[in-house]
């Protein structure tokens, strides 16, 4: 009896195996960041570009570096990051074709509302970040080679911190994507930096706010990239390129324009005109 | 396939001899009742013979059978018989599939056998809710199904009450009446005399005595049967 | 607590709500794991049964190494496959990267030496009960391992169940080797992880309830079926 009945689950089973992807569907993957995903951002935009072209887009979320590297195998069509040396990087190895801008937001030094480094009130990163290290008052960081790390990290430098030399027990290496790094710092009232978005759809708070914004050292930049058919025959070029292109276009730049959460503008498209012909109509608010 | 020849079987396990140089010729025909003390070495005397036990030195062969040559016509009821998960028609049949009984045979010969021992009202009844008795009965009847030349019982009523045992002394009486050779283990002095017509007698892994069962009541030759008769050793 | 109990309502909105997405990444995510527990039942209980009754050089080391198996972390199961399957891999042509497919095959490896462990023993065990019974009657070993498995059929339902349990709940394979894309290899764990990232506790912990009731729901009724089953055939 349960011999048969584990036959028939068997069966069931084997008959309910997910179906291959047929070769009909049309899609394109996309290495991008946490960020982008985390946010909401793709949600918002991808139906618009899916209903236009029929072409779906498959995102895969990853810190930036390891997004790069997911490209470098191979594994996927499109990089769409936000860290510039390691794109420029990828693309004098050749991995990529050509890098657009697509749009920016920018970093905000989150902290507890006490702020124990008394950081809160200036637009000074610089600063903020030297006096963080000067209380050893807490501080995540993200640890995992990803667009917001390097960012961070850079801070560090400009600040003459050598950061990999100087950190001490307060310094949290989690090695975790935004939104696990954020809810570490929540639990431990921690300094962190986050790019805006993420920050924005982050429910999780706790005692956290932003302490420092606006600094132009702050500016997050996303380009998109097309992973070179050269080194990789496999990739969708064509579909690729679909993307990039619509992403960059007048249409694609007005919906990321007009993806918000609590009416506050998550990213600000900035796509070239030159790089891309009828980008001209984005909206573009200063930083 | 008979006669069954021992010669100076012996058998060790951790250098601890529990046969010791047994050697017997056992021929077709009379009830072989091997007896002895707790410990003494039947069951596994037993074993050997059903082949289950590779004898450490010795030999023992089948008439006819080669030099690995383990004839398929013998058959095993154990003290304690173990029921397979399934119907007790489904167990007679299993023993008989792997006898390479042909399909076609096996049904009808099967439920014959479950009649003939007083199982059919049980025929589909999950052999594993059988009584203690009836289980017996059952393997009994898995084991004649196979239509053996010897069938070999260890302790078969060891664990059984007085009635159940009545019946299994029954259809052991029937299955050596149908032309099959029994060559059984008791320590149960009674059933002994009731079932045997010859008895080998085991002692501390020797055999000590053999003789037709009369004799060996009225008077054993040896002084170990002498004593186990009487009651002083451990049964 | 009071994260707790939001997250209770959340589950009960969700489960009222029975939004087409919700159902839809439960049923990829049973369509996976139930797939991954038949591949692994289909290799891994005769494995099982065969190396709890034949005697071969290796064995005892097969059993340790098929033991320590059991505790594979997830993430490194997920790896290995990921680099096979990934384009620069050696199955790469394939294409089967960030596919269900390959979320099958990843937790397919991860039970795999559940099942041939936990078989091996219980397999094991009824063959020292069988084994003189069985060999009197004529059986080879591969009859006894067919018998065997037949007769252990109520303990193996629980060792298959443990199976599923394993896969259903596991995280770090399948998020590697599917890529977490929505609406193509999301599911339950890996929305209950991306649901964490974004700090949304209740809706995280809102479908792990459910996920926890979906298990318990199979569990119970692989049991009773079991304990009916096994009253009738003792």
């Amino acid at each position: 009896m349960v011999g048969k009945a584990m036959l028939v689950l068997f069966a069931w089973a084997l008959t309910a195996w997910p179906a291959p992807v047929t070769a009909a569907e049309r899609y394109v993957t996309v290495a991008s960041t946490t960020s982008t995903e985390q946010s909401g951002l793709f949600r918002h935009i991808l139906p618009i570009f899916e209903k236009k072209t029929g072409i779906r887009v498959r995102v895969v979320a990853l810190g930036t570096g390891q997004a790069l590297d997911m490209a470098r195998r191979g594994d996927a069509d499109v990089v769409f990051v936000h860290a510039r040396e390691q794109e420029e990087k990828f693309l004098a190895e050749e991995y990529g074709v050509r890098r657009c801008d697509v749009m920016y937001n920018d970093f905000v030094l989150v902290g507890p509302r006490s702020d124990p480094a008394r950081v809160g009130g200036g637009k000074d990163i610089v600063a903020a970040v030297r006096k963080i290290k000067e209380a050893r008052a807490p501080f995540v960081s993200r640890g995992d080679r990803s667009g917001t790390h390097v960012a961070e990290l850079k801070l560090w430098r400009l600040a003459g911190i050598e950061i990999a030399k100087e950190k001490g027990r307060w310094y949290r290496d989690t090695g975790q994507g935004m939104g696990p790094a954020l809810n570490t710092a929540a639990s431990m009232s921690a300094y962190i930096l986050s790019d805006r978005g993420t920050w924005l759809s982050f429910r999780n708070r706790g005692e956290l706010a932003i302490l420092v914004e606006g600094d132009k050292r702050l500016f997050n930049q996303y380009g998109i990239m097309l992973v070179n058919p050269q080194k990789h025959p496999h990739v969708k070029r064509e579909w690729g390129q679909a993307f990039i292109d619509w992403v960059t276009s007048s249409e694609g730049q007005r919906a990321i324009a007009a993806y918000r959460i609590g009416g506050e503008q998550l990213f600000f498209p900035n796509a070239a005109r030159g790089n891309n012909p009828d980008a001209g109509s984005s909206s573009r608010p200063g930083a | 396939m008979l006669p069954l020849r021992l010669e100076n079987v012996s058998f060790a396990i951790g250098g601890r001899r529990i046969i010791d140089s047994v050697s017997v010729e056992i021929a077709g025909g009379p009830r072989t009742v091997i007896l002895g003390p707790n410990g003494a070495g039947k069951s596994v005397l037993m074993r050997l013979c059903h082949g289950l036990f590779e004898p450490t030195s010795g030999a023992i062969e089948w008439r006819g059978a080669g030099v690995n040559g383990r004839p398929r016509q013998q058959a095993m009821v154990f003290q304690r018989p173990v029921m397979l998960r399934r119907s007790a028609l489904g167990n007679v049949l299993y023993g008989m599939r792997l006898a390479g009984v042909a399909r076609g045979e096996c049904d009808l010969r099967a439920r014959d056998m479950l009649e003939v021992v007083g199982l059919a009202h049980v025929t589909d009844r999950p052999a594993r809710v059988l009584s203690g008795g009836e289980q017996q009965r059952l393997a009994l009847a898995r084991a004649w199904a196979l239509n053996p030349e010897v069938l070999f019982l260890d302790e078969p009523t060891a664990n059984l009450d007085p009635a159940a045992t009545r019946e299994i002394e029954t259809i052991i009486g029937a299955i050596h009446a149908g032309g099959t050779k029994i060559i059984m283990t008791t320590h149960n002095l009674g059933q002994a005399r009731r079932l045997a017509d010859e008895i080998l007698f085991i002692h501390e892994g020797r055999l000590v005595e053999r003789a037709p069962v009369g004799e060996f009541f009225a008077g054993p030759a040896s002084a170990e049967a002498r004593s186990f008769i009487k009651g002083e050793l451990p049964w | 607590m009071n994260d707790i109990v939001l997250a209770l309502g959340e589950a009960l909105r969700l489960i009222g709500g029975l939004d087409a997405k919700l159902t839809g990444i439960v049923v990829l995510s049973l369509e996976i794991s139930l797939s991954a527990v038949a591949i692994a039942a289909v290799l891994g209980l005769p494995l099982g049964a065969v190396i709890a009754v034949e005697r071969f050089a290796g064995r005892q080391a097969l059993i340790v190494l098929l033991n320590a198996l059991m505790g594979l972390p997830p993430v490194v199961v997920g790896l290995l496959v990921y680099l096979m399957l990934s384009r620069a891999g050696p199955l790469g042509p394939l294409g089967l990267l960030f596919t269900p497919t390959a979320m099958v095959v990843a937790q397919s490896i991860l039970i795999l030496p559940i099942i041939a462990a936990l078989s091996r023993q219980v397999i094991e065990d009824a063959w020292r009960e069988y084994e003189e019974q069985l060999r009197s009657l004529g059986a080879r070993r591969f009859d006894a391992a067919l018998t065997l498995m037949w007769d252990t059929r109520f303990s193996l339902v629980t060792v298959v169940l443990a199976g599923f349990g394993r896969a259903a709940a596991e995280v770090g394979a399948v998020i590697i080797v599917g890529g977490n894309i929505d609406g193509v290899t999301r599911v339950m764990t890996t929305t209950i992880a991306l649901e964490t990232s974004k700090g949304d506790l209740p809706l995280a912990l809102g479908l792990g309830m459910i996920l926890v009731g979906l298990v318990l729901a199979l569990n119970g009724i692989a049991h009773s079926i079991r304990e009916a089953v096994q009253r009738r055939y003792g």
